[in-house]
């Protein structure tokens, strides 16, 4: 089956943007190079790099609803979560880099999993303004992130439930998106922008990017002491003189 | 090449007699169809390691030149020595090649640089010299003009090589010491000449030469510190035994540490192919050498720098080195055995932590561990501090690494690319 | 037109588990081999370091070691009823891709399958009778004998150092091994690994409630070992970044750690990487391979000549190749005819979940390997007398829990909200207190509506078909799910949970939930080839000088992860190609 050269070039196209691999022929010894391997670039901060500045707003008020604010922890604003969510729509994620995008896009069950165009970028500039234009028409013009708490998460459980339809958007969809998202950044490493200062490790008691355990295999139903370490380190790691 | 009509009337009325000897050039000499000669041969280039000089990295033809030698004065190309005959030694006399490899004196008269370690092979005798030659003459020939002279002014000036030579060389082969016993001599002989271990280990001179009071303590090349290599409990090989150099010679890995940078190659093209009994032999003689004595107490690693050390240890280093620093044997070196991380000169220790490195593979030892870059990762400061902790725990201590030492190897890093 | 290469003797497409063991074996034997891998090349230092190989985010949610669907993907639906929709991005299983492939990112559980298990259609029909197998259940007898593979399985677990405690010395039971396993003939080559308290908990409530609990056989070392080809391995560390991840100190078996360093070294032996196979090429009778065609990232098509090719791509991608490649001829479900795509299964997974009191309960779970744990085999494939419990089959019970990353591994109990205040106070309760790691890895026998093909609708990037997936669960293996998750649950409430949560799969087959990458079956193995695409040395029935490798040959899966039994076939495979097939080329089993 002879392979058609448009659809070469595209292929090509897709693997170039996915990296910068290069077909070689490799044999006689393992191949080295000093200072190869890829490591993470850590979140700068900064202005918001995919959110218009109403639309943080209102992930900032989201990520407060989904993990609140307590004594003991932060809650997901303070915690980085909407910066988390704000540099990840911006990147490939945002835009289903490496996912299977060729059409035709048809509704299926739910076993045959998400069939949408959309991707999390676009999903999320649709269901924010959907979400703020349902709380404006209910809430005397408020947007989302103006209501009181309890009203909030009254909204959100309506959505979460069916019970409340967001349009145009899908709105149980949109929710679970947002869920799922701010969780997510709550719990990773701190490089990315959530979990500032290892505040949800600390919570939970995990102790990082730790990688060495050998001491600890045979210490059972012990509280493990160590404070957690992400990627770029921790305080531990400057000395102050 | 000037003279050679007079070289083509000699070969002319020697090639009657000779003509029997099917050299490829027809040359007179040394009898490259004495199989035990060309075998002896090989072996000696293969200690005195002409290969990795005269060939090119990532597939150059054997011998045949062109790869660029670093030096403090700028880069040497090494010329092609196969024995090809306008383009390599295949026209010249044995004489002509006994002169340049242990006198640094070419055909024409004109000097080598010493990038050319004439000054160790002075100590090989002609015989073993002659042998090389007979080796060398059976290589493949290959035609590959090289450009030798790629110095910068003025030490393009080949005969201010003249000045060098006399402050710097002492000509004259090998003599044992009939106070040590024949493996001892065996491996003086082999550090001294063939293997040429000053060339790297020996600390030099500004202008380049070596500093003979302070025979193989050890000296800075290519980004690199190549260590002392002396007994010396601290900075040596004191707590080394004969076994493990040899091993360490032989496999490029030993129980305390492995071989990277460029001993990695002399392992690999040298020493790893040399017999157990030579191997040995080093290894005696290496351990002869007085250390240095020096009882001066290092300086004091600070407490906070030392905490902060250990906390960067036990998350990024400790699941390879050990939680004890000893390491894993013959995979992940031993830091707390290890003479290179505690030397007075750490550039070697802190360019394994900022680019990583892949230790040698050999027949015998295959696996060729490799360390992961840590350069994007931690600070100058914290390198410091790293470096500092190991050098001052478990049992030893050494000087602490300043960041200031840090900050200027990562930046001299920058430029290298290997 | 493609641009033709000079020929080799051997070309392995895909140099993983299998392709690195067959690579290894030939160069041996003096053949001149190149492999191709779609893939890039990966090593320990440069691509799973030790300094940010521990990121979630990046390898375990966004699939970074994986291929990417768009490189190529398949379409699914549970029925044939049903249009196919191409999976879009990955869930139900994670496709490997790269030098090493899911050896480098495995969990390194390292199974023997049962000796029933090999013999399960003559087993079953003697024990129970034809009539107690469902009718549209189509499995069948493998063709070789656990006897066959067991130097084989010996071969792999020295290779990788396995360590275990061996339940089964040549006939003799051994206390503190699984004493269902086939007998073997020498212990492992290390011992079992450490456990944690979790793990040293449920063995023993197991062993309690009379039991026979055993340590999971494990890929990540319990001490540092040198393996037969001289390659040195650390010990494992319990980082707790294993499965997904690669292994970044030397501890997990993979080919980049048992085999590559070796292989890379001689001078018959060379890899491209980034380079997809896209077609094994024919003669013009069809009944012999001439060589591969693959396509490298400027879009450039070659061709490698080659006098025997060795497909080990992973099993789907395997029958993919072979349909593209019009070998064999495909499996019609209606007619019951063909073989290409027929036979293919995946695994039955449940688990448990137990929350502990706080208070008196530590597990720690993120101090792990990701084949840590301790396993009762009593209900594992005919261990047990079937007759009353109407299905067949089964599967291990285990608890090996592997990791406490936290944004999977952050359990609640079953009731609590998913957000807000409760949500983050359940987490912060649970975390520590959670057995939520407690499986039931369960077979799944294979089905007549079961099968793979090429989707009539989507494309791939060089605009080929993909490969369709129609799969679903069948009551066997749903019954034996609830049957299994009742004995686990049993289990893990003797552990002292003060709360259980019993998770039994069910219907129908989703591919958003992760269920393993034991994807197996769709080029069988077996002596018939009217029911097989190759015959019991993985030798194509069609073209003699072609041998496919991995998952794609079990005819049905059994309760078990399958790679040491891939990599037992791999050896057996290799070993009648250098002492048989080689002395003679052609069919080594006649029709």
């Amino acid at each position: 089956m002879a392979l058609r050269r448009r659809e070469f070039l595209a292929g090509t196209a897709l693997l170039l943007m996915t990296g910068s691999a290069r077909a070689t022929l490799i044999s006689g010894q393992l191949p080295w190079l000093p200072d190869a391997g890829d490591p993470p670039a850590p979140v700068r901060p900064g202005p918001w790099a995919y959110f218009t500045s109403d639309e943080a707003r209102a992930v900032e008020a989201l990520a407060d609803r989904i993990i609140p604010p307590d004594p003991q922890t932060p809650g997901g604003k303070d915690a980085g979560c909407a910066i988390y969510v704000d540099r990840q729509l911006a990147g490939p994620y945002g835009h289903n880099e490496g996912h299977y995008v060729q059409p035709p896009f048809m509704h299926g069950t739910k076993q045959q999993g998400p069939q949408s165009a959309k991707g999390p970028a676009q999903m999320y500039r649709d269901g924010l303004a959907a979400l703020d234009k349902h709380c404006q028409a209910s809430y005397s013009g408020k947007r989302f992130a103006d209501l009181a708490d309890a009203d909030k998460d009254t909204v959100l459980k309506g959505i979460e439930s069916g019970s409340i339809k967001l349009d145009p958007a899908d709105g149980e969809s949109f929710f679970k998106q947002v869920v799922k998202d701010i969780q997510a950044g709550f719990f990773a490493d701190p490089l990315y922008g959530g979990n500032r200062d290892m505040v949800a490790w600390k919570m939970i008691g995990y102790p990082g990017a730790r990688y060495n355990y050998l001491d600890w295999i045979d210490r059972h139903n012990e509280r493990y002491p160590l404070p957690p370490v992400g990627i770029t380190g921790s305080a531990a790691w400057s000395s102050k003189t | 090449m000037c003279n050679r009509a007079a070289k083509l009337v000699v070969v002319a009325l020697l090639g009657v007699v000779l003509s029997c000897i099917a050299t490829v050039q027809g040359n007179a000499g040394v009898d490259s169809q004495n199989f035990t000669l060309v075998e002896k041969g090989h072996y000696l280039a293969t200690a005195a390691d002409c290969f990795a000089c005269h060939t090119t990295q990532n597939g150059g033809k054997p011998f045949a030149g062109g790869r660029a030698i670093e030096t403090p004065f700028g880069n040497i190309t090494t010329p092609n020595i196969t024995p090809d005959s306008e383009t390599g030694i295949g026209a010249w006399t044995d004489d002509q090649f006994v002169r340049a490899v242990r006198d640094g004196i070419r055909p024409d008269g004109g000097r080598l640089y010493p990038a050319m370690p004439f000054t160790a092979y002075t100590k090989m005798s002609r015989n073993d010299v002659l042998a090389i030659r007979a080796y060398l003459k059976t290589v493949e020939p290959v035609r590959h003009p090289v450009k030798a002279n790629t110095l910068p002014f003025p030490f393009d000036i080949r005969a201010a090589m003249r000045v060098w030579d006399a402050l710097y060389f002492t000509a004259g082969e090998f003599k044992p010491d009939p106070g040590h016993s024949s493996i001892w001599n065996r491996g003086a002989y082999l550090v001294q000449g063939p293997g040429h271990c000053g060339a790297c280990h020996t600390p030099k001179t500004f202008l380049g030469g070596d500093k003979t009071d302070e025979s193989l303590r050890g000296a800075k090349l290519q980004g690199w510190s190549a260590p002392d290599i002396t007994g010396d409990q601290n900075e040596g090989l004191g707590r080394w035994s004969e076994a493990d150099i040899a091993d360490y010679l032989k496999a490029g890995h030993n129980h305390v540490t492995a071989a990277t940078g460029p001993m990695a190659e002399v392992i690999a093209d040298s020493t790893s192919q040399m017999s157990d009994d030579d191997r040995k032999a080093i290894a005696t003689y290496l351990k002869s050498l007085a250390g240095m004595s020096n009882e001066a107490v290092p300086e004091q690693a600070k407490h906070a720098v030392m905490v902060a050390g250990q906390a960067i240890y036990r998350s990024q280093c400790s699941a390879c080195h050990g939680l004890e620093g000893k390491g894993t044997e013959k995979l992940f070196p031993s830091l707390a055995d290890s003479s290179l991380v505690r030397a007075s000169d750490p550039s070697s220790a802190i360019r394994l932590v900022l680019r990583g490195g892949r230790s040698v593979a050999t027949a015998s030892e295959p696996t060729a561990p490799g360390m992961p870059s840590f350069a994007w990762q931690l600070s100058d400061a914290q390198v410091a501090a790293v470096l500092t902790y190991v050098r001052n725990s478990w049992k030893t201590a050494a000087a602490p690494v300043s960041t200031a030492d840090v900050t200027h190897a990562r930046k001299a890093l920058r430029t290298r690319t290997e | 037109m493609s641009r033709k290469l000079p020929k080799k003797d051997v070309v392995i497409i895909g140099l993983g588990w299998t392709g690195s063991i067959l690579a290894n074996e030939l160069t041996d034997e003096g053949l001149d081999v190149v492999a191709i891998e779609r893939g890039p090349w990966r090593d320990t230092p440069t691509d799973f370091p030790v300094n940010y190989m521990q990121d979630e985010l990046r390898y375990h949610i966004r699939h970074e070691l994986f291929l990417r669907p768009d490189q190529t993907t398949f379409t699914f639906r549970n029925k044939m009823s049903q249009t196919a929709l191409p999976i879009r991005t990955w869930g139900a299983f994670m496709p490997p891709n790269g030098v090493g492939g899911g050896g480098v990112h495995w969990n390194a559980e390292t199974w023997r399958f049962l000796p029933s298990d090999f013999v399960l259609k003559t087993h079953l029909t003697e024990r129970y009778g034809a009539a107690f197998l469902p009718a549209d259940m189509t499995i069948q007898d493998w063709g070789v004998t656990y006897a066959d593979l067991e130097p084989h399985y010996d071969q792999f677990e020295y290779l990788c150092g396995t360590s275990g405690t061996a339940g089964n010395l040549n006939g003799q039971i051994q206390p503190g091994g699984n004493p269902f396993e086939g007998p073997r003939s020498r212990p492992y080559p290390n011992p079992a690994q450490k456990q944690g308290f979790g793990h040293t908990l449920y063995g023993k409530a197991a062993q309690e409630l009379g039991y026979k609990p055993f340590p999971q056989p494990s890929g990540n070392l319990s001490q540092a070992y040198v393996n037969p080809l001289g390659l040195r391995m650390g010990q494992c560390t319990y980082c707790g970044f294993c499965e997904w991840f690669g292994c970044g100190n030397y501890s997990k078996a993979s080919p980049q750690t048992t085999i590559l360093p070796v292989l890379i070294r001689k001078s018959n032996f060379s890899v491209r990487d980034n380079a997809e196979v896209t077609r094994i090429n024919l003669d013009r009778s069809g009944k012999r391979a001439t060589g591969v065609t693959f396509v490298d990232t400027s879009g450039i098509e070659w061709e490698q000549p080659a006098d025997l090719v060795i497909l080990s791509a992973f099993s789907i991608f395997n029958v993919q190749l072979l349909m593209l490649s019009k070998i064999g001829q495909p499996y019609d479900p209606v007619a019951n005819t063909g073989v290409i795509g027929r036979n293919f299964t995946h695994q039955t997974m449940s688990s448990v979940d137990g929350f502990f009191d706080k208070s008196k309960f530590n597990f720690n779970p993120f101090i792990a390997s990701g084949a840590i744990g301790m396993v009762i085999d009593e209900f594992n494939g005919d261990n047990f007398d079937h007759s009353s419990v109407g299905f067949v089959g089964g599967g291990y019970l285990a608890y090996g829990q592997t990791n406490g990353r936290p944004i999977t591994t952050t359990p609640t109990p079953p009731d609590t909200p998913k957000w807000g205040a409760k949500w983050k106070q359940a987490v912060r309760d649970n975390y520590l207190s959670t057995v939520s790691g407690a499986d039931v890895h369960g077979s799944m026998y294979s089905y007549r509506d079961v099968y793979l093909d090429l989707d009539p609708t989507y494309k791939d990037r060089f605009a080929r078909p993909l490969l369709r997936m129609t799969i679903d669960f069948h009551d066997n293996e749903l019954k034996a799910a609830a049957y299994l998750t009742d004995k686990l649950d049993g289990i893990v409430k003797a552990m002292g949970a003060k709360q259980v949560h019993k998770k039994p799969r069910k219907g129908p087959y989703d591919v958003t939930t992760y269920q393993t990458t034991h994807l197996n079956g769709g080029a069988v193995m077996g002596a018939d080839p009217k029911t097989s695409a190759i015959n019991r040395y993985l030798q194509s029935w069609d073209v003699p000088n072609l041998f496919v490798m991995g998952a794609s040959a079990f005819p049905q899966n059994a309760g078990y992860n399958p790679t040491g039994t891939v990599a037992a076939l791999a050896f057996w495979s290799a070993a009648a190609i250098r002492n048989q097939y080689l002395k003679n080329p052609g069919p080594l089993v006649d029709v």
